[in-house]
């Protein structure tokens, strides 16, 4: 299936802000984050469709998934 | 020992009185809302002679914790009618504290025509008169005094805005680089205006300092605490990376990042606003992307933002700033966002209020959506030399929605609404709804836990759980603005389990008395009920506990969110 992967704040670094990738049927968000060579340490925010969601969430074909970092503001 | 400072506006003088017991716990936020609940009736005119203006020092100003320099400024508020208080960083809070002036009232209207200036030193302050700075910009009124008493002043100031009195304008306060942050919210500006308190200068030379009562106990827990803060992935590197603005980013991933005057959750221009995007831009000017708003803190959430040319356009550019005028303004450009800080550092005015007022301004027609440089320039050619349609524009959100009939104003008790779609994250929209600040987002920052992970999870488009979270993080957040803290101690304290009580342990240690958890819990459910009461007397009810009307009839894209908390829900609130 074919997803679209967006990366923020330090997670840009050395990697990309945007990608088209596909994966196979039942991926989830955990397995991606482990292919970008990410931890669940560093992970502070996940969202599937704009929506917050957990690492054992399922993706779908047409997803498009945002990780953040740990970051805060005000 | 402590002191209070009183000056008197009407007969120019000053006088020094001791602390009554009663407000020897108090400090910072706890304090100014207690002196103007006992001291300004409720109804008066905010800008006349009954109004005070009353800044604190937090119990924690002035010692050797992290992160402890701020101010607090108390009043009742022009612009929502309400008790107000509104802290900084800068450089005067812990000069203050070293003086032992645990708070400043201000009381009294001049009745000539003339401006003024306070001094404060360790011997009191004095009243002078003032001509030569008035209508001077800030910038220019901190290098004036600078070159008279000396490079090392603190300084609290007014611009042309609060000299005129717009509801907008706030009270700037130099920081460490002589540059400026502000006591943004609720107009307090026009207090001081009002009272012809054109600056405030500080001379800290000789200050007794502040005394600790078990010092070793102190330097435990003051390492403790900092190392709570450094090690929180937040405070310890998010904010320092990236400033407050890399939540541009998040909110419009989430569609809470409110656009074109609140009528979309996301913005087509959000990267080239966003944190990311203003870090390298800093980065590749030769500018400083973090840096703090004062001595002793060490999240430097601030920056120092550079123009094409490497020469200094502003600091402290915060995300509420950038996103207002950016997706609410439907601007994408940060070089003029930055002109405009800067610009509105100078004028004395929130920043925030701006900001949702010229949505507001573009909807009315004012000027077209994201026309930048028409923007720049009302600030600078209307505002700030005080035109009629200046002086509606300083007004701020509501007096431009009223002025030219529109209907999609974003306020509570006529504050502006910040930077986060109260439809699609609805715990800070419960935050806005019952602050007793009006629209404020400090206040109970919901957005920790709602977007942030942070404390936890609650989903920030359903209902459930926001009203317990608000709660919690008001009674939590008037606690901590009491210790002159800077709220983003609260990330770690959140989720850390040392931190919180490693505060604790320093008041304690500072005071020596044996607060416990619970104690700074009732200090928070104190202050705001000694606050609601203040708007009560003042003729606020549940009534005023609501959004504007649109946000319960419109959606918003993407996630077509709607205000929908019936108005018992709401008030489940006050229930503690």
């Amino acid at each position: 299936m074919n997803i679209v992967v967006k990366l923020f704040a330090t997670f840009r670094n050395g990697r990309f802000k945007v990608a088209g990738q596909e994966h196979p049927a039942g991926t989830d968000c955990r397995k991606v984050m482990v292919s970008l060579g990410l931890t669940e340490e560093e992970i502070g925010v996940v969202m599937i469709n704009g929506r917050h969601a957990t690492l054992d969430q399922l993706l779908h074909e047409g997803d498009t998934l945002s990780l953040f970092p740990l970051v805060g503001g005000g | 020992m402590d002191k209070i400072l009183r000056v008197n506006m009407t007969e120019l003088s000053s006088k020094i009185e001791t602390v009554p017991t009663a407000w020897a716990g108090l400090g910072g936020r706890g304090l100014t809302s207690t002196i103007v609940a006992a001291e300004v009736p409720a109804t008066c005119h905010p800008l006349g002679e009954n109004n005070k203006l009353v800044f604190a020092p937090g119990l924690l100003t002035g010692t050797a914790a992290a992160n402890s320099g701020r101010l607090s400024a108390g009043a009742k508020s022009p612009l929502t009618g309400t008790i107000k208080e509104s802290n900084a960083g800068g450089t005067a809070a812990q000069m203050l504290a070293r003086l032992g002036v645990k708070a400043l009232i201000i009381e009294g209207l001049p009745k000539a025509d003339k401006w003024y200036s306070l001094h404060v030193t360790k011997d009191g302050v004095t009243v002078q008169e003032e001509s030569e700075l008035v209508g001077k910009g800030n910038f220019a009124v901190i290098e004036a005094i600078e070159a008279r008493l000396g490079k090392k002043t603190g300084i609290l100031t007014i611009g042309v805005a609060g000299e005129l009195k717009m509801t907008a304008a706030n009270i700037s306060v130099k920081d460490p680089d002589s540059k400026i942050r502000s006591h943004g919210r609720g107009g307090l500006g026009a207090v001081m205006g009002s009272k012809k308190i054109k600056f405030i200068s500080i001379d800290d030379a000789g200050a007794p300092g502040v005394k600790i009562a078990d010092p070793e106990k102190f330097k435990v827990a003051a390492r403790t605490f900092a190392k709570a803060l450094l090690d929180h992935p937040v405070s310890g590197e998010g904010l320092p990376t990236y400033g407050t603005n890399v939540l541009v980013n998040i909110l419009n991933e989430a569609g809470g990042l409110p656009t074109r005057n609140f009528t979309v959750g996301q913005f087509k221009g959000a990267d080239k606003i966003s944190g990311e995007t203003m870090h390298d831009t800093i980065v590749a000017r030769g500018g400083k992307p973090k840096h703090g708003c004062h001595a002793g803190c060490i999240i430097q959430c601030s920056q120092v933002y550079p123009d094409k040319e490497g020469k200094y356009v502003t600091s402290g550019f915060e995300y509420e700033t950038i996103w207002g005028l950016g997706a609410d303004c439907c601007i994408d450009n940060l070089d003029d966002i930055a002109q405009a800080d800067s610009l509105m550092d100078d004028i004395g005015i929130d920043s925030i209020e701006t900001a949702v007022m010229f949505g507001v301004a573009m909807e009315a027609g004012i000027l077209p959506w994201g026309d930048s440089k028409e923007l720049l320039r009302l600030l600078s050619e209307e505002i700030g030399k005080g035109t009629p349609l200046g002086r509606i524009l300083g007004g701020g959100a509501v007096s431009v929605g009223r002025a030219y009939g529109v209907t999609r104003v974003p306020v509570v008790k006529g504050q502006g609404i910040p930077a986060y779609d109260p439809r699609s994250v609805k715990g800070i929209g419960i935050t806005y709804a019952t602050s007793t600040m009006g629209a404020d987002h400090t206040s109970g920052y919901t957005i920790a836990t709602n977007i942030l992970n942070v404390g936890g999870y609650v989903d920030p488009l359903k209902k459930d759980g926001q009203v317990e979270l608000s709660r919690n993080l008001q009674i939590a957040t008037a606690a901590v603005d009491s210790t002159g803290m800077c709220i983003f101690v609260a990330f770690p304290a959140l989720d850390i389990p040392e931190c919180l009580p490693a505060l604790i342990d320093m008041l304690n240690a500072r005071f020596g008395i044996a607060l416990t958890g619970d104690d700074v819990t009732n200090l928070g459910k104190h202050i705001l009920k000694t606050e609601r009461q203040f708007n009560i007397e003042a003729g606020f009810n549940k009534s005023h506990d609501r959004l504007p009307e649109f946000f319960n009839t419109e959606t918003v894209a993407p996630h077509n969110a709607i205000w929908d908390f019936t108005d018992a829900e709401i008030d489940e609130f006050w229930n503690f």
